[in-house]
């Protein structure tokens, strides 16, 4: 056992599993307490990677770029908010998935119209492009941990937010039960527009962290979000913590299974076939964690129980 | 109203006299517009119609019809197109094709309908091997080819062990199988990861797993979006200092343009292998070339090269016979021969219909303006044939 190795793919697979908190976070807010299935919000993610682009472009610094981009995003995730998912409250989640569909597709094109088919490239300051040595063989790329410092800031911050706050603490009970605080004199509608503007931040936020890594691309969120959707089911909806533990177990699976299965599969088979079926198989582990933990616990690891 | 009926029928029948009597030449390109790739349909289609602007859009005395449809990186959809070609537009020949398994989805469909099939880039083996057609040709390459003269580079720079990764799908795995065909020494290490519309782009596990093999070599093929994105993180990692990097279909015209924007000027001086360079030193290179530059104010990729040589080539055909696009066996025997100014250089045709040429060592410099581009370096392999061909019984 190569334990250097070892050290280096599980930061990776916590890496993978912050940003994928990040997305999951604000899905899991929206899902659990508008009770709206936002398809979209990977095209907020996608948004949040073009943006933070093409500002990093502008004023030469990745770091203004991030803080130029984050409050863009916000007026997206509100515009989309009101244009489009407040006429959605009162309907179901077919039609959810129908407008929220749609609005992918618009995104998709429309980036491609802003900034054609290309990807876009955000180059990093040198202080972030380097290395770090944490021992002798444990070399990591700094912004990796950049990245896991800031999702785990991010967070912190969150928790405090819905624990510690007004907001925070009609948040959950807007979870708990919406009919209730509405009549308690809570303005549910503005309540609903900042739940979705931090959701929209924090998918941005993701997008904007990854795309040093892997450009920003068209339909770069498409994917995500479907894994984005499996962490919440897993983690419970509407649970921030079940989010958090949740995107932090399939970050680590999925990288576990990329660096070891094949080595694992050339134990029982021929080295050609473990090398082919290793990937397909660790593209699935993720699903088959969903599908057991749905059989055992149907709410999810932290879902609310008896709604 | 009743004005505008007539008017329709007129325009109807107009629109439907030259089907009839067949005056044009039609030719269906299927590639990629959408998705991440887009960007590498948008290079094939820009070179084709250079190609067309310089045959004054005639082959055979007729006009050129071009009929463009985007798979969207999807076999289905790419079937789906070629179907739409074949039995709709009714085309006389269908080009394209970015992707081997859009290609192998969508092959059968073309040729059972009795259409001229040209792959302006995909080439999987079992269509240079068992499953060749007569009516199949390649204006580009068997997809083993390119990685085999890599490995032939790797054997003279003295590598001894080398780590591969590469997209998991049919053209993934011809260019491991080329490069490990040639390669003499010992592969220490191999990552075959998932590829299509949802491909993967964090390659932080296979590059701490390519570290920790201890590798003198990492050979990587990532075509398009997955690139630069590959490249990034292979510095990031800090690789670039102790394991250098080999590549094919990865750095090009597309990848560069996003690498200089970024800075990130590790990959000036890396080595690929190609069949092609866009200062390789030819008449018809070099205008196609310029043309290419000024239209688009990019440099043209190997993508752009083989489509224009694409339409060339079947301009080459319809030439022969006239125009009778019927002569189908006419049309067949002057593609064979590949008689026409390619953008390579005069190349020639193997059994399977897969062109006999070299392949080049290139590496990545800066030109007058300042512009990174993959130049001419020398020849690794001379005449070069795949390894398939012996398998084709036409």
């Amino acid at each position: 056992m190569d334990w250097t190795l070892l050290t280096v793919q599980l930061l990776n697979g916590l890496q993978l599993g912050i940003l994928l908190f990040l997305l999951a976070s604000g899905l899991t807010l929206i899902f659990g307490i508008m009770d709206v299935v936002n398809l979209a919000h990977g095209s907020l993610y996608m948004a949040g990677a073009f943006l933070c682009a093409t500002f990093t472009q502008w004023f030469d610094s990745f770091l203004l770029g991030l803080l130029a981009a984050l409050p863009a995003v916000a007026i997206i995730g509100l515009l989309v908010e009101l244009i489009v998912i407040r006429r959605l409250y009162q309907r179901d989640h077919l039609d959810h998935v129908l407008a929220t569909f749609g609005l992918i597709l618009a995104f998709d094109t429309l980036t491609q119209m802003i900034w054609g088919p290309d990807g876009q490239v955000i180059p990093l300051p040198a202080w972030l492009d380097g290395q770090v040595t944490l021992t002798a063989d444990i070399v990591l790329p700094t912004y990796r941990l950049a990245i896991i410092t800031t999702g785990l800031l991010v967070g912190v911050g969150l928790f405090v937010l819905v624990t510690q706050t007004r907001l925070g603490m009609r948040i959950r009970a807007g979870a708990t039960n919406r009919t209730m605080i509405s009549a308690l004199g809570i303005n549910i509608g503005m309540l609903f527009s900042i739940v979705f503007g931090i959701g929209a931040v924090l998918a941005g936020l993701a997008g904007m962290m990854i795309a040093p890594i892997t450009e920003a691309s068209i339909g770069m969120g498409n994917q995500i979000i479907i894994v984005a959707f499996v962490v919440i089911v897993i983690g419970g909806i509407g649970s921030i913590k079940g989010a958090f533990i949740a995107a932090i177990l399939v970050g680590l699976i999925d990288t576990m299974g990329r660096s070891y299965l094949d080595v694992l599969f050339k134990l029982f088979m021929s080295a050609q076939n473990a090398e082919t079926s290793a990937p397909a198989i660790s593209a699935m582990l993720i699903y088959i964690l969903m599908a057991v933990i749905l059989a055992v616990r149907p709410t999810g690891l932290f879902g609310p129980r008896g709604r | 109203m009743k004005l505008r009926i007539v008017l329709l029928s007129v325009v109807a029948a107009l629109t439907a006299l030259p089907a009839v009597a067949a005056e044009t030449v039609k030719i269906g390109f299927v590639t990629t517009l959408t998705t991440p790739a887009g960007a590498l349909g948008r290079d094939q289609i820009d070179a084709a119609n250079i190609a067309l602007d310089h045959i004054g859009h005639k082959m055979g005395g007729k006009d050129v019809e071009f009929i463009v449809e985007d798979d969207g990186f999807k076999p289905e959809i790419g079937k789906q197109k070629t179907d739409k070609l074949v039995k709709q537009d009714d085309v006389d020949f269908i080009a394209g094709f970015l992707w081997s398994h859009v290609l192998l989805a969508s092959k059968k469909s073309a040729l059972d309908g009795g259409k001229f099939l040209i792959s302006a880039n995909a080439g999987p083996s079992p269509l240079a091997g068992k499953a060749c057609h007569k009516n199949f040709f390649s204006s580009s390459w068997q997809n083993d080819q390119n990685p085999m003269a890599t490995g032939e580079v790797l054997n003279s720079k003295g590598v001894k062990k080398l780590y591969i990764m590469s997209p998991n799908y049919a053209a993934g795995k011809n260019m491991v199988s080329g490069v490990e065909r040639t390669f003499k020494g010992e592969v220490v290490g191999k990552d075959m990861t998932k590829w299509g519309k949802d491909m993967q782009l964090d390659f932080s596990a296979e590059l701490a797993k390519a570290k920790a093999s201890g590798a003198d070599a990492i050979f990587v093929f990532y075509p398009g979006p997955a690139g630069p994105a590959f490249i990034k993180q292979y510095e990031q990692a800090g690789l670039r200092g102790t394991i250098p990097l080999y590549t094919v279909f990865t750095v090009d015209a597309l990848s560069l343009a996003r690498l200089q924007k970024a800075g990130l000027g590790g990959v000036l001086g890396s080595w690929n292998t190609m069949f092609w360079a866009p200062d390789l030193d030819n008449a018809t290179n070099k205008r196609f070339v310029a043309d290419f530059k000024a239209k688009t104010g990019r440099y043209p990729t190997h993508y752009a090269a083989q489509a224009y040589d694409a339409i060339m080539l079947i301009k080459s055909g319809v030439d022969a016979v006239d125009g009778n696009t019927d002569d189908q066996d006419g049309i067949r025997a002057a593609l064979s021969k590949a008689d026409f100014p390619s953008v390579r250089g005069k190349y020639r045709y193997g059994p399977n219909h897969f062109p006999i040429q070299n392949f080049y060592l290139r590496t990545v410099k800066a030109d007058a303006n300042g512009d990174w581009f993959v130049s001419y370096v020398s020849t690794v392999l001379t005449d070069h044939q795949d390894t398939y061909y012996d398998q084709c019984h036409l």
